[in-house]
């Protein structure tokens, strides 16, 4: 038990690098890259250890389960529960208490607030797969990253991302997870905007980070009602999560409450796992370099939404009546996503883009399977899409790096790849089909449960969104193949397309220009560049093995991870671990279909026929939207992602910023400082009139001509502070006499 | 006498006797007046130190320290200091603060210069804000109150920028206003509140009488000028005028100690005043300062958005800061003026620091305009990380300071104390929290405008200074403590949770 009991380390050691980089990384021979390395390492073999004593664990439970010696953990593990959820219980076999360590954080008002640590199934998972894929991350970036001008930030960011991603992973509180949730979203910012000098760069930072905090608004409120939700039950609030998820099965808070709050909490899944209509930010992170790209926007930080979705499941399913069937905003939302992100992803030039609209649509697919009750197959989609997706960035990356001069242009700068970059081409083909769900990769085993969980619960609708999903991926999917790997190779040729410039000028122009334009290039502008491309100028070739290793261990995983829970041979492993036994709601789980599952295959494969024949074999209707009005139109709106940046960007954001900002601005000087203006001025008045009439020419009227010589000599320069002292004078006896006035008739 | 008794004599005057040693020194000797001031702050704060060291932090709701003498027969006033957990955290932010600024201050003299006048003035200040976070007696109070005003209204009006004198008069005169309508509320107190034993200005027991005696009415009228007098201070929205001139004017360390501890005085006030000698007029008022606070949230928010100047900006935050700091206190839940106490610290460390950087962005550039400004991060690198450290802080990031006082703010409003209205407060919340969106945005942009990107072509060449030795000395304390007590907060709500709760008690929360 101990790496379960001490799983608290595995965010500790990378924060420790984190710091140990940003103090010493620059001093050392490797510029701070070896300690996150080592680092991420460390913590991959902690995680490893966990999940190995996690699965002894669920296996001695239920030895004991079958010998009936265990009573006692069946009594405990119900005593949370309400007597009418029994019956699903049983379903799940042997009870499994998570592992929870707690120690105060703090005390404010006399309740105790704490970090701690629950680790169950759920958590020991996504331990395994932010460590693997960081651990992977780290080693292709000590090539990928070569040279760069903030190597050792770069590591210094990764560490802490990594900390912060586990610290929201194993936490046992919502308000550790939302400590953790703002933390990667501040790496992610420092990552997007690491070549912070190129303004489009920072403003994808910024972008990314003010649209995920508008979702946050609804995390922060969401999290603030958890607490009230177990006050409801209980009496006294908590933050813990194993007390939230017991609180919303408990049956005795209101469902106005939890609807509430699982719809706050949606939003701050909405923004953190780019779903409509606030993922437009994800597209955007894409500015940032390729690994992180696959460590952040594809793997880990993007699905902390699905993941607190995840963790706190009982709040939606009992907040937004999932078991009813129907549509519920959860799966509505999801269901969304699946769908214009995909279509999206068609009239995308560059290649990480078409990537980012994939994970968009992809992470529909997981917010989707938990809106239609499909808990253990969207925690599975999670897990495998990880792998694949991660896989085809890094792919990505190996061919911007090695095979088209750092630019990720499809179009432009690549094609015919396959024989020149053979690893990468393999890799990045099982990748392609391990997303398009093709039998049996992974993608295909975890879509498909989503999509029979769709079907079976009551959600029939959302089995149709998931099948043209599904079409939609596999066809956009070939169609980026098409142009990275297959046709003729298109880099370089415009270096030598114009003869009457020299070669060598054209590509240092080239890549100025590139820079300018954000995602083009990965590199720095000008001096670094130089010296970096030296080595890469000329034909493609394979990238080094710190890039193809990671590539093919992701491949491997591409293509076996499904096997966990791969129901049709009777493997149910991925749900006897994962799946929670306390606290939870009665999930239920249906035996494989094959007719369904042969049909969402041959769909998919339909998608990447229909894409095979338009480009492969230029079938169908070629350039249609340079004949045909309508289909132009619709491709406009396509490229213009649905006008929704310009909503927010120039409608929203534009509007807050100019007119609202300055409107408010001007009431502040014109309005309300004028009223104190006004004052001042014609309490002045007042004052000189007193002074002018009652006191010199009245009281004092007997030595005026003195007072007037004085008056006026000093006239100018006393004109200011002799005014506003006497309106100083005027207000403190006018308000006395008022407040008193006030008192007396008062009192 | 014993050390406990005073201790905190000696922590409030100290700066005074240095103030008049500075005083007596030729103005030529800058060197020595330098240190005098230097070793006046610094025995000042290993004062504080001792006090911190000595206090005993089990019994944190008890006034310790605590030294009650005649003073002022005639009207029942003595002196009467002391503190307890919640006086403790401000009184040594101030001291330390202060300290911070003298070191600033070496090298970094404002026009006209005249370090001796400057230096005499920011002890005197010291004496002021010192003394107001230990006074249990109300005129004791109110003097100490109105001493942090003169030395201020001199720094922005002699050391400020171009429309100084119109800042400065407006400070002044706008904050006197306030006092005047306070200084009624305190005579009102004195004369109208039952307490056994007489009338008195005494703090403590016109906390235990709690308004005894007062009709509604009364209460609420009293309350109104003590409202005025905090309000401005803080100030609340919309009383908040002063704050964007007074600070945009007034020098570097004016500012940041005008934001780091003045405005602390107002919503110290509130806590220590208003709320536990007037509840029931507390109850009543509750909503409408809660409005107001997250009018100024939002507002405030606005306010940066419009600015192009960055000191201007970083002081349109104070309003919207201190708006979650009100909404605390207006909750009346001792989960929220735990949050409000701790939101003071820190606002005091994070904006105090940016006022810092700031100041040393137009020591280098001449210029605050964010339009002009750019690439900090490429010309000084160590300037620009440090700008980054402190927005975030700024904007809330948990695991800095600021998250601290913000997120228990909005926790607090969902569930205010009982007889107040919930629905209301439930609304602030959900605007507060879009006021976190805000600060962001403003925050960010105003960081995006002076650190990213490159310089711009007037400045390609300019000769910047990276952070100098002076700057870290001054700074590292400061940005040591934001991310120690984002880790560990309950560094402070351990001191003031005690205290706090003693006063939210009498509301029911």
């Amino acid at each position: 038990m101990w790496f379960l009991e001490n799983a608290w380390l595995v965010p500790l050691v990378p924060a420790v690098s984190f710091a140990v980089i940003l103090l010493v990384g620059k001093r050392l021979p490797k510029q701070g890259s070896e300690v996150g390395v080592a680092a991420v390492g460390a913590s991959f073999v902690l995680a490893c250890g966990a999940a190995l004593q996690w699965i002894q664990r669920v296996a001695d439970a239920e030895g004991a389960d079958a010998e009936g010696g265990h009573a006692l953990a069946r009594v405990i593990g119900a005593l949370g529960r309400s007597v009418g959820r029994l019956g699903a219980e049983e379903a799940h076999g042997a009870v499994v208490e998570p592992v929870t360590r707690h120690t105060t954080w703090f005390q404010n008002g006399g309740v105790e607030l704490g970090v701690g640590i629950q680790i169950d199934g759920l958590a020991v998972m996504m331990m395994f797969v932010v460590t693997l894929i960081s651990l992977l991350v780290h080693v292709y970036s000590t090539e990928y990253m070569r040279g760069d001008r903030r190597f050792t930030h770069y590591y210094a960011a990764l560490s802490l991302f990594t900390a912060s991603m586990l610290t929201l992973v194993v936490a046992d509180n919502t308000l550790q997870l939302l400590v953790g949730w703002e933390l990667v979203g501040l790496c992610s910012f420092m990552l997007i905007g690491h070549w912070w000098e190129e303004k489009p760069n920072s403003d994808a930072a910024l972008k990314a980070f003010l649209t995920t905090r508008t979702g946050d608004i609804g995390l922060l409120t969401g999290v603030i009602m958890t607490y009230f939700v177990v006050e409801r039950a209980t009496g006294e609030g908590s933050f813990s999560i194993l007390a939230v998820n017991e609180a919303a099965t408990s049956g005795e808070v209101g469902h106005t409450l939890l609807f509430w709050t699982a719809a706050a909490l949606l939003l701050g899944i909405i923004g953190k796992s780019g779903q409509f209509p606030l993922h437009t930010w994800l597209p955007d992170a894409m500015a940032g370099p390729t690994p992180v790209s696959a460590l952040i926007h594809a793997a880990t930080m993007v699905v902390a939404g699905v993941y607190l979705g995840a963790r706190v499941y009982p709040v939606f399913w009992e907040g937004f009546s999932i078991d009813d069937g129907g549509v519920n905003l959860m799966a509505a939302v999801g269901g969304i996503t699946v769908i214009i992100g995909a279509a999206l992803a068609f009239v995308q030039d560059d290649v990480k883009k078409v990537l980012a609209y994939s994970t968009i649509s992809q992470l529909g697919y997981m917010v989707m399977g938990l809106g239609v009750g499909a808990w253990t197959a969207a925690v599975f989609h999670l897990f495998t899409h990880a792998f694949f997706k991660a896989n085809l960035f890094l792919g990505a990356g190996s061919v911007s790096h090695s095979g088209s001069h750092h630019s990720f242009d499809m179009k432009k700068d690549m094609g015919g790849l396959r024989t020149v970059m053979p690893t990468t081409y393999r890799t990045f083909l099982i990748g392609t089909l391990a997303l398009a769900g093709i039998f049996p990769l992974a993608g295909f085993w975890s879509k498909d449960e989503i999509l029979l969980g769709a079907g079976e619960n009551g959600y029939e609708l959302f089995l149709v969104v998931g099948l043209v999903g599904a079409f939609m991926t596999a066809a956009y999917m070939t169609r980026c193949v098409y142009y990275v790997f297959f046709g003729e190779y298109r880099g370089g040729d415009h270096a030598h397309a114009d003869p009457s410039h020299a070669a060598g000028d054209e590509v240092v122009e080239h890549h100025l220009a590139e820079a300018q334009d954000r995602h083009e290039d990965d590199r720095l502008p000008v001096a670094t560049a130089h010296a970096h491309d030296d080595g890469h100028h000329g034909a493609p070739h394979e990238s080094p093995g710190l890039i193809t290793v990671p590539l093919v261990v992701l491949s491997v995983f591409s293509v076996f991870a499904g096997f966990l829970n791969a129901t049709a041979f009777d493997i149910e492993k991925f749900q006897e671990w994962v799946e929670p036994t306390v606290a939870f709601v009665p999930v239920e789980h249906h035996a494989f279909d094959w007719t369904k599952a042969v049909i969402s295959v041959a769909i998919a494969l339909l998608g990447i026929g229909a894409s095979y024949a338009y480009y492969w074999l230029g079938l169908g209707p070629q350039r249609l939207a340079e004949r045909n009005a309508v289909a132009r139109a619709g491709k406009r709106f396509l490229v213009e992602k649905y006008y929704l940046d310009h909503l927010y960007t120039d409608v929203v954001v534009g509007f807050v910023k100019a007119p609202l900002a300055r409107a408010a601005y001007w009431f502040n000087q014109h309005v309300i400082d004028n009223v104190l203006n006004y004052t001042g001025r014609g309490a002045r008045a007042l004052g000189r009139v007193t002074y002018d009439y009652v006191d010199q020419k009245g009281v004092d009227g007997v030595v005026n001509g003195i007072g007037l010589t004085t008056g006026e000599a000093g006239g100018a320069v006393r004109t200011i502070q002799t005014g506003r002292l006497q309106f100083y004078a005027f207000l403190l006896v006018a308000a006395v006499v008022v407040f008193a006035a006030l008192l007396w008739v008062a009192g | 006498m014993e050390w406990s008794e005073w201790a905190l004599s000696l922590a409030v005057f100290l700066p005074g006797v240095g103030a008049l040693i500075v005083m007596l020194i030729p103005r030529a000797e800058e060197q020595l007046i330098k240190t005098v001031a230097l070793v006046t702050t610094l025995a000042t704060f290993g004062v504080v130190v001792g006090i911190l060291a000595d206090f005993d932090y089990d019994r944190s709701g008890e006034l310790q320290f605590e030294l009650n003498n005649r003073w002022i027969d005639v009207i029942n006033s003595r002196y009467h200091v002391a503190i307890d957990g919640i006086s403790l955290p401000l009184l040594a932010l101030s001291a330390f603060v202060t300290l911070l600024c003298v070191i600033y201050s070496w090298n970094h003299f404002p026009e006209p210069h005249n370090p001796k006048a400057f230096l005499a003035l920011m002890l005197v200040l010291e004496v002021g804000m010192n003394g107001t976070f230990v006074a249990q007696d109300l005129i004791l109070f109110f003097i100490f109150f109105e001493v942090v005003l003169l030395p201020m209204f001199f720094m922005i009006g002699v050391w400020g920028g171009p429309n100084r004198e119109y800042a400065s008069i407006k400070f002044f005169l706008f904050t006197l206003f306030g006092s005047a309508m306070m200084l009624l509320g305190f005579l009102a107190l004195y004369f109208k509140v039952d307490v056994p034993g007489g009338n008195t200005f005494d703090m403590v027991a016109l906390s235990e009488a709690a308004g005894a005696g007062l009709t509604r009415g009364t209460a609420n009228l009293i309350f109104a000028g003590l409202f005025l007098g905090f309000a401005i201070k803080v100030p609340m929205f919309p009383f908040h005028t002063w704050l964007p001139d007074a600070h945009t004017e007034a020098p570097t360390v004016g500012s940041v100690l005008l934001a780091a501890i003045l405005l602390k005085l107002g919503t110290y006030g509130f806590v220590r005043i208003a709320l536990p000698m007037l509840p029931d007029a507390a109850e009543d008022w509750a909503p409408w300062i809660g409005l107001l606070a997250v009018i100024g949230i939002v507002y405030g928010a606005l306010g940066c958005l419009a600015q192009s100047d960055m000191k201007r900006l970083i002081a349109f935050s104070s309003v919207a800061h201190m708006g979650f700091v009100m909404l605390g206190i207006a909750t009346l839940t001792d989960f929220g003026i735990n949050a409000a106490i701790f939101g003071m610290v820190a606002h005091g460390l994070i904006t105090g620091m940016l006022f810092f950087l700031a100041g040393s962005v137009q020591h280098n550039f001449h210029t605050r305009e964010l339009s002009r400004l750019g690439g900090l991060l490429v010309q000084a690198p160590k300037m620009g990380w440090i700008l980054g450290f402190c927005a975030m802080a700024s904007l809330g990031l948990p695991g800095l300071a600021g998250f601290w006082g913000e997120f228990p703010a909005i926790l607090s409003a969902f569930s205010p104390a009982e007889g107040l209205p919930v629905e209301t407060f439930r609304t602030y919340m959900v605007v507060a929290a879009i006021g976190t969106v805000l600060a962001a945005g403003y925050l960010l942009w105003m960081l995006q405008k002076v650190a990213f990107g490159t310089p711009k072509p007037e400045f390609e060449h300019a000769h910047v200074h990276d952070v100098n030795a002076y700057e870290w000395t001054a700074w590292l304390p400061m940005l040591v403590l934001i991310l120690v007590l984002g880790i560990f907060p309950n560094l402070l709500f351990g001191v003031t949770d005690d205290a706090v709760t003693q006063i939210a008690n009498v509301f029911g929360g």
